[in-house]
């Protein structure tokens, strides 16, 4: 909502400067967004006066002028044609920035002539288009006085924001009105005084539906003359943004801004018969004023004469319904539509105006038979013409609401002491009806609050006249019972996941939730119910079923940025489906490229499968998973590599993590170099530890006695997983063996095609005592013939 | 003893002189080992008077140890000289690169989300979660927006598919829903944040069509606006890590809060940079207000027994603007030199010790 200081100060009488106007908007709930003083640009242009003009040497249309600013004389090349001795006018100096081109005048020299600052049109200055040239003023304009001040341009702009509970400011009037009862000023109301008509209106007006437009004022005005509606009026349009077209056309949007009252002016040669307020018919059509035709279903409130329907009740009127410089009879409409019914249809047919803007919020009822008067004065003020009689369909809705209320309320909610006697003051201020019941309060609301609906609501009233910035701090009291504060073991397995994953050294990015659904179905079943009806753009319109593939772009846009190492992880929800049971917690990382940066003393190997392995582990052991009981087996989803991935599992149904190659085949869809490697942990598969008494870890149990370390090495099948192998051998003592670990694999020449090596190195870690070396030499050919026995393997 | 003397000096200037530990054992072997010169001169004593022996034993004692010690030492001075010459020549070129080991890093969001966290779970706070696919009702409905209210539109919704019985599910357009949720859930009273990823159909320089927002609930028998504003206070110096910040409420609307305030925090504006805390200037960092009656009976709590507030705010915002990043968008381009530039040390763990606060004297 915007409007001049001018503006507001017909309505509001007040003494208090632009500052304070504007920080009680802001403090009563009308925040000022912007406040734009348009003199500040023209600040240096003053008036001034041509004493002399000769014409210039070496050019037939410039002239020599001789300029008084009142200050000093002043040589100045013009081309203006009007230039002449005695002209007064509006003069930049050099120096000053002409507002309309950015153009900064320097001191010149025109074909050899001296020229300092020049005189200026009307354009150069924003005030209009004439460029013919410069500005005239009268003969009595003060030489040397400011130009802006002596052409009334000083009004500054004033833009609030309105919050939709606030439709009472959607006009200057009803801002002006809260302003007076926020105590900076008087309200002026406006002349309503009726105006006798001199005629019945030969047009009448039935309403059908008494639900959608309870009540419709009109007024037939009879031979008036359209044409350009005065400068005041212009100007306050112009400071709106708006281009004003005719008397007609400006005063219904004058009327809508000003008073807040939307209104729409027939032309009532084209109204044939008498005006019907009904539903539309399901098919029905009408060309608006926006010139777009608009198909209704049965509805939509439509006013229609006895042939077609000319508009659309509260939203925009028909193209043939306005009036046009040669109209010569109006008839005045002004109604009170229906604010939900306007809201849905104004939504329907994707029409924003600022009638529909006004009647959705609700515009003040009474303001239907005030405002058919003030439009009127307006019309026959500009235009003339014989106003009828005012022709009123329906009843003028009641919408005030009448709430008990406990004064003692104000300091409960708000947490601020006002006495009794000041809230009913406050509430008075701002056109409540107040009766003093003692204990509680009988409070009735204004014609043009809408909004008022229960106690709290006058709570709020009351303190935002009073002043929310009176409001207090106070600590928070104890809670009434206890409750539980703090992070979840959930939440803080995600937080100790993602820190991990950074000590890891992947980067965490976050991406969007939604994907190409093309890219969605490389990874899942398409589900209808995961794609938006209404995406932000086309190729990203499916939730995603899982986080990889935007890793995986990622990789490949950085890649293309020329860093060719990559290593990012996210963590957020993957989608199964619209169910809240669907929405599954997941951190996922990537890896692309090389292990490591080129360096003097490391070799760059590309990263492959293990160093997936090794940031799902990493990972799983920091948020408290015992990985050494998991099962990792080879059957990892379809967009892995399949020999080189592997699942983490605790079952077979119960998975906790993916790792492995991305398949080549998704990354040549996904438009991605590998090599790329990746990993999945679905944190909400992995149970959570049984919760205990206490932080206690529990002794320590370590042994005094020598630990014993053995190597091995075994030939064994190509195809045996080497934690097979590792598993055998720590069956032979569970409470001895303290460490299994293979250090070495090995195919090619001396061992036959179809087997490999193993080495793999033993720790035992006795109890009791030390073992001897018996002991150790029967521990020996245990190990070796269980590992004959299960694997097939041989010793090397 | 004439010929001690000179034996002692000969000695010690021969070690003197000897370049390798290897000649210095050689001179002992030759002087103390036991063919040695200071070893016959010791078999002498047994000839002697002893008076002789009185005089003479105590002399060639005092020799033998003498030389022992040169011995030792010189020994010891030429294996530090070998040291220092192999040190010396095992010297490497330090300037060489270590290698820069892993470099990972946490997102921005992550970062403020866990500052955020730490400071209400200090205060009392736990943090509820909540669907992010969500249903009209939560997000809507019970919220106190019907169908038309204006309100609804200034979500610019992302809508799904009507289901058989004609729902359209929609992205949570705000993190109120988790509100409705905790209180359908469980007992009041409450004292709960809600983080999360929300959505609008919005892209624009300073819009993302996902962003995120934490929410605050407490619900209590006696909780008033006061109450609020010390809250909100308390969040942002600590937040901001100022003491001086400046706190606003202004009159403000949402559906689901009456009477409802945004919230402003004193800043300035230089040279395109937001300073927090100084200044005259005002910047909206969020909204907040008392739970509005109807949203309570929705979730069939008493107003007459049950009120409180609630307030949200953007937190890719209020990253932004704590520390001086420019551009929302960049916040989810995964783009590495973003990353590098913005993210955080893994270690670098949010925590009230490690932020700035001072404690003011007392009075």
């Amino acid at each position: 909502m915007k409007f001049t200081l001018s503006w507001l100060k017909t309505y509001l009488d007040t003494d208090v400067d632009l500052f304070t106007i504007s920080e009680t908007l802001t403090a009563i709930g009308l925040e000022v967004e912007e406040v734009i003083d348009p003199t500040e640009g023209l600040k240096p242009f003053v008036i001034a006066k041509i004493e002399k003009t000769e014409q210039h040497p070496n050019a037939d249309k410039l002239r020599v002028c001789t300029v008084n600013n009142g200050n000093e004389i002043i040589q100045v090349v013009c081309g203006a044609p009007n230039a002449k001795a005695g002209l007064i006018g509006a003069f930049a100096p050099s120096g000053c920035t002409i507002p309309t081109n950015g153009l900064k005048l320097k001191p010149s020299n025109i074909r050899g002539v001296d020229s300092n600052g020049m005189m200026c049109s009307e354009r150069e200055l924003g005030l209009g288009d004439d460029h013919d040239g410069i500005i005239v003023l009268p003969s009595d304009a003060p030489i040397g006085a400011s130009f802006a001040d002596y052409a009334n341009l000083n009004d500054p702009t004033i833009e609030i924001a309105i919050t939709p509970n606030h439709q009472d400011a959607l006009g200057v009037y009803g801002i002006a009105r809260d302003l007076a009862a926020a105590g900076i000023g008087t309200l002026i109301k406006p002349d309503i005084s009726k105006i006798s008509g001199n005629f019945k209106s030969p047009i009448t007006i039935n309403i059908e539906d008494k639900n959608a437009c309870p009540v419709f004022a009109g007024r037939y005005i009879r031979g008036v003359k359209n044409g350009p509606s005065p400068e005041w009026m212009q100007r306050r349009l112009i400071s709106l943004g708006m281009k004003p077209i005719s008397a007609l056309v400006d005063i219904t949007n004058f009327m809508t801004h000003d008073y807040g009252r939307p209104l729409h002016v027939f032309d009532a040669d084209n109204i044939t018969g008498n005006l019907k307020v009904r539903l539309s018919k399901s098919g029905e059509k009408l060309l608006a004023l926006d010139e777009k035709e608009y198909v209704f279903d049965d509805q939509v409130c439509v006013i229609s004469d006895n042939k077609a329907i000319n508009s659309i009740g509260g939203v925009m009127g028909g193209a043939g319904s306005g009036t046009y410089d040669e109209t010569k009879n109006v008839f005045l409409e002004c109604a009170w539509f229906d604010p939900i019914r306007t809201a849905m249809t104004g939504r329907k047919l994707g029409i924003e105006s600022d009638a529909r803007y006004r009647f959705e919020r609700g515009v003040d009822p009474s303001t239907v038979l005030d405002g058919i008067e003030i439009a009127t004065r307006l019309i026959l003020d500009m235009c003339g013409g014989q106003p009828s009689e005012v022709e009123v369909s329906g009843k003028v809705p009641v919408i005030s609401k009448t709430i008990i209320m406990r004064p003692e309320r104000v300091k409960e909610l708000g947490g601020i002491n006002i006495s009794k006697a000041e809230v009913i003051d406050i509430l008075k201020r701002l056109g409540f009806k107040v009766t003093d019941n003692d204990k509680t309060l009988e409070v009735t609301s204004p014609s043009w609050r809408c909004d008022i609906d229960r106690e709290p609501d006058l709570v709020e009233e009351v303190l935002r006249i009073y002043g929310y910035n009176k409001i207090v701090g106070e600590p928070l009291p104890a809670s009434s019972r206890d409750i539980v504060a703090g992070l979840s073991p959930m939440q803080k397995r995600i937080r100790m996941a993602k820190r991990r994953a950074a000590v890891c050294g992947l980067r965490e990015v976050i991406t969007w939730s939604f994907i190409s659904s093309s890219q969605a179905m490389l990874f899942a079943d398409p589900k209808p119910e995961l794609i938006l009806d209404n995406p932000v753009s086309s190729d990203l319109n499916a939730m995603r079923p899982n986080l990889l593939p935007n890793l995986i772009t990622a990789a490949g846009r950085n890649s293309d940025r020329g860093i060719k190492s990559v290593a990012l992880f996210e963590a957020g929800n993957q989608f199964y489906s619209d169910k809240i049971d669907g929405q599954n917690f997941v951190i996922a990382g990537i890896r692309r490229g090389q292990k490591n940066e080129r360096h003097w003393q490391k070799n760059s190997e590309d990263i492959n499968v293990y160093d997936a392995k090794a940031d799902a582990i990493s990972i799983l052991n920091a948020i408290g998973v015992k990985a050494d009981n998991a099962q990792v087996v080879a059957e990892a989803p379809a967009w892995y590599h399949p020999g080189r991935s592997g699942v983490i599992r605790l079952g077979p149904k119960n998975i906790m993590a993916y790792f492995g190659e991305i398949h080549p085949n998704i990354l040549k869809k996904l438009d991605v170099k590998g090599p790329l490697v990746g990993f999945e942990i679905m944190l909400g598969n992995i149970p959570l530890p049984r919760s205990k008494v206490g932080n206690s870890r529990g002794p320590l149990k370590s042994s005094d006695f020598q630990s014993v370390e053995r190597d091995f090495a075994f030939v064994v099948s190509k195809d045996l997983a080497a934690e097979q192998l590792v598993k055998v051998i720590s069956s032979v003592d569970k409470k001895l063996i303290d460490s299994v670990n293979v250090f070495d694999v090995y195919e090619g020449a001396g061992i036959d095609d179809g087997k490999k090596s193993i080495a793999v190195n033993v720790r035992l870690q006795p109890f009791n005592k030390t073992m001897t070396d018996d002991e150790i030499e029967e521990f020996r050919q245990d190990v070796i013939s269980i590992v004959i026995k299960k694997t097939g393997g041989t010793l090397r | 003893m004439q010929d001690l003397q000179s034996l002692e000096t000969e000695i010690t200037a021969k070690l003197a002189v000897a370049t390798s530990v290897g000649d210095v054992e050689n001179i002992r072997i030759a002087e103390l080992g036991k063919k040695g010169r200071v070893s016959l001169l010791m078999r002498e004593l047994g000839k002697m008077t002893p008076e002789e022996k009185n005089e003479f034993g105590p002399k060639l004692n005092q020799l033998k140890n003498t030389l022992n010690a040169a011995v030792i030492n010189r020994k010891n001075t030429l294996e530090e000289e070998t040291l220092n010459i192999k040190l010396q020549s095992e010297g490497v070129d330090i300037s060489l690169s270590a290698g820069s080991g892993d470099n990972g890093s946490i997102h921005p969001i992550t970062q403020v989300l866990d500052e955020v966290t730490e400071i209400f779970t200090e205060m009392g706070f736990s943090v509820a979660e909540g669907p992010e696919i969500e249903e009209d009702f939560y997000n809507f409905t019970a919220l106190n927006i019907p169908e038309e209210h204006p309100a609804r539109q200034m979500h610019d919704t992302f809508y799904f598919p009507e289901d058989d019985e004609g729902n359209r599910k929609v992205l949570r357009t705000h993190t109120s829903p988790m509100q409705i949720r905790t209180m359908l859930e469980g007992e009041p009273p409450y004292r709960i944040i809600a983080p999360g990823r929300t959505y609008r159909n919005d892209s624009d320089a300073t819009h993302t069509p996902m962003f995120h927002q934490v929410e605050a609930l407490v619900i209590d028998k006696n909780i008033h606006m006061g109450h609020l504003k010390w809250c909100i206070e308390e969040f942002c110096k600590k937040f901001y890590e100022r003491d001086d910040i400046k706190i606003r409420f202004r009159p403000s609307y949402f559906p689901f809060t009456e009477p409802s305030a945004e919230v402003d925090i004193g800043c300035s504006f230089k040279d395109g940079e937001i300073l927090i805390g100084e200044g005259d200037d005002w910047l909206e960092i969020m909204g907040c207000g008392m739970v509005n009656e109807r949203v309570l009976e929705n979730v069939n709590l008493d107003p007459k027994e049950y009120q409180g507030f609630a307030f949200g705010l953007g937190l890719d915002r209020a990253a932004m603007l704590k520390w001086g990043i420019p551009d929302l968008r960049e916040f989810f381009t995964s783009d590495l030199r973003w990353l590098k530039h913005y993210g955080f040390q893994a270690l670098d763990i949010p925590s009230l010790s490690t932020r700035n606060s001072s404690i003011k004297r007392g009075k």
